[in-house]
C-alpha cells in the first residue's frame, strides 16, 4: 500500500517521468491503433513494429552512439521501406497481401537480429540497452529520451484530434472520401506515417516483439463497449493510458519486472474482460440471453401442455403430476423442475397434492401460447403452401417469438379464423 | 443509338477503362442532358460500375476524358455527388446512421473544421427525405439492407449536388424502399437536377428512367427511353457479348500489351 502511495504522489522524478512516458506512448499507439485496426490493416503494424529494428540498429552502427532523435529516424525508415516493400510485393506479383506481410516481417525482423548480434560483439561499449528494444524498457525512459518520445506521442494525438473527420471518413468509406475531393492519397501516407511513428515511439516500453499488441488490442477491446468511433478512440485510449500507469507501477515496485510484458498482459487481461462482460456484445451477456430465452420457451412448453392435456375434456384447471406431463411432453426433468417452481411463484400454476393445476392468469397465459402456435400453422399452410403435416414443427418455435404486433397482423391476415389446419380449434383472445 | 444534346451535364469522351490490363470499356462517348433520370443498363460485368467510377475519377484512365458541367470534375466536386455499391463498405463500423449522413457534408466544411449543428441539421433534413429520421442514432449493422442503402442516399443528398451518380441503389432493396426512393429520385429530377442510376431490372426501367444508357463493354445506346429500350438495341445488349472484344482484352492482359500507346491529354 505503502508504494502504491509512493507511486501515486509521484514525488521521484524518475516515477514522474516513466509514468508521463508510459501513458502518453501507450494512450498514442492506442488511438492510431483505432484507425489501423477499422482500415483492416492490423497485421500491416505488426508487420512494422518488426521492421523497425534494422533501422534502430543501422542508425547505431552509422552513428556509434544512441543518440534517440537518430535511432527513432533509422527506426522511422525501415518501419516506411518494409511499408513500401508491402505494397510492392502486393502489387507487382501473385503475392497475396498476408503473405506479402509474412514475408516482409520476418526478412526485416530477421536482418535486425543479425545486426543486433554483430553489434553485441562489436565491443562498442554505448551499445548496452540496444537491445532493450527487443522487450521496450520504461525504465530507460528519462531526461532526453522521454521528451523526444513525448513530443512524437503528444503530436500523434494532435494530428488524429485535427483530422478526426477525414481519417473516419477515409477509414469508412475511401471511395466515397475521393469523390468529395479529399486528398485521400495524402491522407492515407499521413495515417500510415503516424502508424510508423506510434510503433517507433511505443517500442522505447514495450519492444518490437509486443508493439502490434499495443495498437491492436485497446481497439479490439473497445469495440466491445460502443458502437461510437469517439467513444471507441477515447475508451481505447483510457485503457491503454490505465495499462501504461500500472505497468511503470510495477517496474517501479519490482525493478526486476520487465515494464513492456507487463502493459501488454494488463492490456489482454482488460481485452479478454471486453470479450467476455461487455454488454451486449460479451460472451457472458449472449449466454445470459440465450439461457433466459431456453427458460422461457420451457416454461410456455409446460403451460401449453396443461392447456392440452386438459382440452379433451374442457377442463383446463385440472391437476397433473410430473409424469403425466412428461408423458404428453418429453423434456429433460431438471429443466422441467425448475420451470414449474417458476411458474408457481409467477403464480401461472398451482401446487397441491395431485400435482399441479393452471391458475386462471395461467390458463390465459398457456391459451396465448397455443393460440400462436395454430395461427402460425394455419398462415404456413395458408401463405407458405406448406403441407398440414409439416407445419407442428415450426410453429413449436416460432410460437414463442411472434410478438403481439405479429399476432394482430396474423389474425387480419387469416381474417379472424377459428380452427387450425388440423381442424383443432384456436383458443380465442379474452 | 447515340444521341447527342448540347450544353451536356455529363460528357464523356473516347472513355476506354480496364482493370489490371484488361479493357472493361471501349472508347464509350456520350453526352446526358439536364434534368434526366438516367438509367444505365446491361448485363453483368458490362462496365456499368466502371462507367460511373471513372466518372467519378475513382479509376485511372486509358484514354478520353470526362467533363462536367462543361469542366473537369476537380473544378466543380461540390455540383457532383456519388452514392457507392452498398457492398463496398463494412457496414460494421462504429458510426451511427446520422454518422454517416454527415459524412456528406465533409467535403463542404473542408479539412480540419469539425462539423456543428449546422451540418448536423443537413444530416438529419437528408435523413428525412428518405424515411430514416427515426433510426438516426442507430448503428448502421442494425440496419436492414434497404435502410443501408436510404442512409447511403441521404449521405448523398446531404451534399446538395446537382448530379449524382448512384452504383446500384436498389440492390437488395424490398419494393416499398424501391417505390419510395424512386419517388425521392423524381423529386430530385424535378427539382432540376440530374440523376444516373445504375439499374439490374429491365422491366422497371421502361417506367423509371427518361434516358438510358444501354452498355456491355461499349457503349450499345444512349437516349431518350422510349428510343433505346427497343427490342433491336436489347439483343444487342444482352445477346452475348462481343466475342472479339473479350479476346483481345485477354490477350492485352495475358502478354503484357499497354492499352494506349500514349497517355490520355486533356482537351485543350
Amino acid at each position: 500500500m505503502n508504494a502504491l502511495w509512493e507511486f501515486l504522489s509521484m514525488s521521484d522524478a524518475n516515477v514522474r517521468f516513466v509514468t508521463i512516458g508510459s501513458v502518453l506512448l501507450a494512450a498514442s499507439s492506442a488511438v492510431v491503433g483505432c484507425f489501423t485496426v477499422l482500415r483492416k490493416r492490423a497485421l500491416v503494424g505488426d508487420a512494422v513494429a518488426h521492421a523497425v529494428l534494422p533501422g534502430v540498429c543501422l542508425a547505431f552502427i552509422l552513428t556509434g552512439e544512441k543518440n534517440p532523435l537518430i535511432l527513432l529516424l533509422g527506426s522511422f525508415i525501415t518501419g516506411w521501406l518494409s511499408l513500401i516493400v508491402i505494397d510492392a510485393i502486393t502489387a507487382h506479383s501473385r503475392i497475396k497481401e498476408d503473405t506479402a506481410i509474412g514475408l516482409v516481417l520476418s526478412v526485416f525482423f530477421g536482418v535486425g537480429i543479425l545486426f543486433l548480434t554483430s553489434i553485441q560483439h562489436s565491443g562498442n561499449e554505448n551499445q548496452s540497452g540496444l537491445d532493450k528494444f527487443l522487450f521496450g524498457s520504461a525504465a530507460a525512459l528519462v531526461g532526453q529520451d522521454l521528451i523526444t518520445f513525448g513530443a512524437v506521442a503528444v503530436l500523434l494525438l494532435l494530428s488524429v484530434l485535427l483530422l478526426y473527420k477525414e481519417f473516419k471518413l477515409l477509414s469508412f468509406d475511401t471511395a466515397y472520401a475521393r469523390t468529395l475531393g479529399m486528398p485521400v492519397r495524402g491522407l492515407e501516407l499521413l495515417l500510415t506515417t503516424l502508424t510508423v511513428l506510434a510503433v517507433v515511439v511505443g517500442i522505447q516500453s514495450v519492444g518490437v516483439v509486443l508493439m502490434s499488441a499495443m495498437l491492436i488490442t485497446p481497439a479490439a477491446a473497445a469495440r466491445f463497449w460502443t458502437d461510437r468511433l469517439g467513444a471507441m478512440v477515447l475508451i481505447a485510449a483510457t485503457m491503454s493510458a490505465f495499462c501504461g500507469a500500472a505497468g511503470a507501477f510495477v517496474s517501479f515496485t519490482a525493478p526486476a519486472m520487465p515494464t513492456g510484458p507487463w502493459i501488454v498482459m494488463l492490456l489482454s487481461l482488460l481485452a479478454i474482460l471486453s470479450f467476455t462482460l461487455a454488454p451486449r456484445k460479451g460472451l457472458l451477456a449472449r449466454y445470459l440471453l440465450q439461457r433466459r430465452v431456453r427458460r422461457q420457451m420451457t416454461r410456455e412448453n409446460i403451460l401449453k401442455t396443461l392447456f392440452q392435456l386438459g382440452e379433451g375434456k374442457g377442463e383446463y384447471q385440472h391437476s397433473y403430476s410430473k409424469e403425466q406431463i412428461l408423458e404428453r411432453r418429453q423434456q429433460p426433468l431438471l429443466r422441467m423442475k425448475d420451470g414449474l417452481q417458476t411458474l408457481c411463484r409467477q403464480g401461472l400454476i398451482q401446487k397441491n397434492a395431485s400435482g399441479w393445476a393452471l391458475t386462471e392468469s395461467g390458463k390465459k397465459e398457456a391459451q396465448r401460447v397455443v393460440r400462436l402456435h395454430r395461427l402460425w400453422e394455419l398462415y404456413l399452410t395458408q401463405y407458405l403452401q406448406v403441407a398440414s403435416d409439416h407445419v407442428h414443427e415450426d410453429a413449436e418455435s416460432i410460437e414463442h417469438v411472434l410478438t403481439p404486433e405479429l399476432e394482430k397482423r396474423l389474425e387480419e391476415l387469416l381474417d379472424y379464423p377459428t380452427a387450425d389446419p388440423h381442424q383443432t380449434s384456436i383458443p380465442q383472445q379474452p | 443509338m447515340i444521341q447527342h444534346v448540347t450544353d451536356p451535364v455529363l460528357e464523356v469522351h473516347d472513355l476506354t477503362v480496364s482493370y489490371q490490363r484488361k479493357p472493361v470499356l471501349w472508347d464509350v462517348d456520350l453526352t446526358l442532358p439536364k434534368q434526366a433520370l438516367v438509367g444505365v443498363i446491361g448485363p453483368n460485368g458490362a462496365g456499368k460500375s466502371t462507367l460511373i467510377k471513372a466518372v467519378m475519377g475513382l479509376l485511372p484512365l486509358n484514354s478520353g476524358y470526362v467533363e462536367l458541367f462543361g469542366k473537369p470534375l476537380n473544378e466543380v466536386r461540390r455540383k457532383v455527388s456519388y452514392v457507392p455499391q452498398r457492398e463496398s463498405v463494412d457496414w460494421d463500423f462504429p458510426a451511427s446512421a446520422l454518422d454517416v449522413a454527415m459524412m456528406g457534408t465533409y467535403g463542404q466544411l473542408g479539412l480540419f473544421k469539425r462539423p456543428g449543428s449546422r451540418e448536423k441539421k443537413l444530416a438529419m433534413e437528408a435523413l428525412e427525405k428518405v424515411g430514416m429520421q427515426d433510426f438516426a442514432n442507430r448503428q448502421i449493422s442494425q440496419l436492414s439492407g434497404g435502410q443501408q442503402q436510404r442512409v447511403f442516399l441521404s449521405r448523398a443528398l446531404a451534399q446538395d449536388a446537382d448530379l449524382y451518380l448512384m452504383d446500384e441503389p436498389f440492390a437488395g432493396v424490398d419494393i416499398a424502399t424501391e417505390t419510395a426512393i424512386i419517388e425521392l429520385l423524381r423529386q430530385m429530377r424535378d427539382a432540376g437536377k440530374t440523376v444516373v442510376v445504375v439499374h439490374h431490372d429491365l422491366q422497371s426501367a421502361q417506367d423509371y428512367f427518361d434516358w438510358i444508357i444501354l452498355l456491355n463493354m461499349r457503349l450499345v445506346a444512349s437516349g431518350p427511353t422510349a428510343q433505346t429500350l427497343t427490342p433491336a438495341l436489347l439483343e444487342k445488349t444482352y445477346g452475348g457479348r462481343l466475342t472479339e472484344l473479350s479476346r483481345v482484352s485477354e490477350l492485352l492482359h495475358k502478354q503484357n500489351f499497354p492499352i494506349r500507346e500514349t497517355k490520355p491529354t486533356r482537351k485543350k
